[in-house]
């Protein structure tokens, strides 16, 4: 159903061998908390190539969405590092677009405005963007609704619309947290679609956090499966079924073997759920 | 060609007694949908009829109670004077209004911006939290004396008796309301980079609104209020002056026609404020209704 094209990031002269984000032993204590201090990550380190589309799976409060914050730049690792094109990320940059779990439309904005709203905080040419907005709501299905209020849209249209608001940025990396956990399952197979359709079409780096181990070995090239308090990286899973993928891949027994596998190993660091 | 208009023979389906049902319900749906508008003004009919029959059947002396008609003929005599006649009331409300309105800016800009300014720095709130509670729990009429005292007779003591007693209820939800924004908002600013005077702008601002004008629906609620206590403490002129008179005079029937005229300026004043807060909180109002909707 959706198919203007969203055109790749504008010029990057980047040696393809570089990992386009480079994490080390990178360590995460929140303190002060009702709990003392909570090591949410400990010790986590990867690579990721130009282009990727990864997702992160693991249970509820293994620290997932601490580790999309410190890529986003919005968390500064306890300790460790972690490298953009080899520069440490300190603080949130234009390479990163981020999809939160909640829509977080801003209620006195019509969809457009929202969608604006990134390009006004960078100070950008408004009117240029302008047409970019409506194009790009119609690439994600929302054409008509430009002028529409937030609470007039469906949960899955208002997470299409901050999926919108994210690659207006033209971001080289998208960062996803857990975008559809709240959607039913249907729409959520077809925002799967739009994620690949979107990453086909850009070849931006996504890395997609979910819950769902089915989600993540239907979209991803890679799964890094992690566990539970303190967070770490206990594996790093190819999935190699051939893209452009549908949703037939689904019922293969490839697909079922490395669900069975992550789930396996899910348990094995003691989560029996999803 | 008129067979239309004059239909001969009126059908079955249109007969009289059908006729009347609709009507009533007709009132009973637009009493439900607008109560504002039916039963609010015949219960207002219904006070004055009961306070006409009190006065009259129990002759209730003039200077406890006067009669509705008495108060009445007093206020359209007071009306009945030019604007520039300090003998009647569009005078002295003019001036009353004026000292309201002004107070009530003054105390709402002065309040908004300085509880945004502490609510966007911990160690500014934490150092001046202390000086707000002291002061909000000193009675503000109380300083009215004093101001009149270094201002005068003329307007400006009251504008700012009124704009000390505004100020603080906006100013506490300015604080509260800059607290209330949710973190995710300032997230999503973040990761765009937002500089922190447009996360104030853009987000903080307008998450606050809400808060902002419930705040400034008690202002104008006490902005009359502020203005009538500094002109009884000593005025030349306004509606608070002509209540000292007309008690110290025992002229009950206007004293009252001042008191019907003070609520349609607070009524005014704080509908004005409504309507602003539809204006620009509408997206808050909307979720108000829905959520009032799903219970
Ligand atoms: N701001 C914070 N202050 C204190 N502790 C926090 C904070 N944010 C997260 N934590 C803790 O860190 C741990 C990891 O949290 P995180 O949100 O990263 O988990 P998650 O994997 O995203 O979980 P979920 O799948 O439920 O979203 C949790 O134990 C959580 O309680
Ligand atoms: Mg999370």
């Amino acid at each position: 159903m959706l198919d203007v094209e969203v055109p790749a990031s504008s010029a990057r002269a980047i040696d393809a061998r570089q990992p386009i984000i480079s994490a080390r032993q990178v360590t995460q204590i929140y303190k002060g908390g009702s709990a003392g201090a909570v090591t949410a990550l400990s010790n986590v380190g990867f690579d990721i190539e130009q282009g990727e589309l990864i997702s992160l799976v693991g249970p509820s409060g293994c620290g997932k969405s601490t580790l999309l914050r410190i890529l986003a730049g919005l968390n500064r690792p306890t300790a460790g590092t972690v490298e953009l094109h080899g520069r440490p990320r300190l603080e949130p940059g234009p390479e990163t677009a981020v999809v939160f779990q909640q829509p977080i439309l801003l209620p006195w904005r019509t969809i457009l405005e929202n969608v604006l709203l990134p390009i006004e905080f960078r100070e950008l040419a408004l009117p240029a963007y302008r047409t970019r907005a409506v194009e790009l709501l119609a690439s994600v299905g929302l054409d008509g609704f430009e002028n529409r209020y937030p609470h007039e849209l469906s949960g899955g249209m208002q997470q299409r619309a901050a999926i919108a608001r994210a690659l207006i940025q033209d971001p080289e990396i998208l960062l996803m947290d857990e975008p559809f956990g709240a959607l039913d399952a249907m729409t959520r197979e077809q925002m799967n679609l739009d994620v690949l359709r979107i990453w086909r079409e850009s070849r931006k780096t996504i890395i997609f956090v979910t819950h769902s181990i089915s989600e993540a070995v239907f979209l991803s090239q890679r799964v890094f499966v992690m566990s539970p308090r303190p967070g770490r990286l206990t594996e790093i899973l190819d999935i190699d079924l051939p893209f452009p993928r549908s949703l037939d891949v689904i019922n293969t027994d490839a697909f079922g073997r490395y669900t069975a596998r992550i789930r396996g190993l899910l348990q094995a660091i003691g989560d029996v759920s999803s | 060609m008129t067979a239309v208009d004059s239909t001969p023979f009126p059908s079955a389906r249109s007969a009289p007694p059908t006729r009347r049902r609709p009507v009533i319900a007709n009132w009973a749906r637009l009493m439900r949908r607008r109560p504002e508008w039916t039963i609010t003004p015949a219960l207002v009919v219904l006070m004055i009829a009961a306070w006409a029959f009190v006065t009259h059947v129990f002759n209730v002396p003039e200077f406890v109670l006067p009669r509705p008609e008495a108060v009445w003929s007093a206020l359209v005599e007071g009306l009945s004077h030019g604007p520039t006649d300090a003998g009647g009331y569009w005078y002295h409300a003019g001036i009353t209004i004026y000292e309201s309105l002004a107070g009530l800016v003054l105390g709402s800009v002065f309040g908004g911006l300085i509880g945004f300014g502490l609510g966007s720095s911990q160690l500014l709130e934490r150092t001046f939290y202390p000086f707000i509670i002291a002061f909000q729990a000193l009675p503000k009429v109380a300083l009215a004396p004093l101001l009149v005292i270094w201002f005068g007779l003329g307007f400006d003591g009251k504008i700012y008796i009124t704009a000390i007693i505004t100020f603080f209820p906006v100013l506490v939800s300015a604080i509260a309301g800059s607290h209330a924004v949710d973190p995710e908002r300032l997230d999503l600013a973040r990761s765009c980079n937002a500089r922190p005077s447009q996360i104030l702008r853009k987000i903080v601002i307008p998450s606050a609104l809400p808060f902002l004008f419930a705040g400034l629906n008690v202002a104008s609620a006490l902005a009359v209020l502020g203005a009538i206590v500094g002109e009884f403490v000593g005025a030349r002129a306004g509606l608070g002056m002509l209540l000292i008179q007309y008690d110290q005079a025992m002229q009950i029937a206007p004293l009252f026609a001042i008191l019907v005229l003070l609520g349609v300026i607070g009524f005014a004043i704080n509908y004005a404020v409504r309507v602003a807060e539809r204006k620009y909180c509408f997206w808050a109002q909307r979720g108000r209704h829905a959520m009032a909707a799903s219970h």
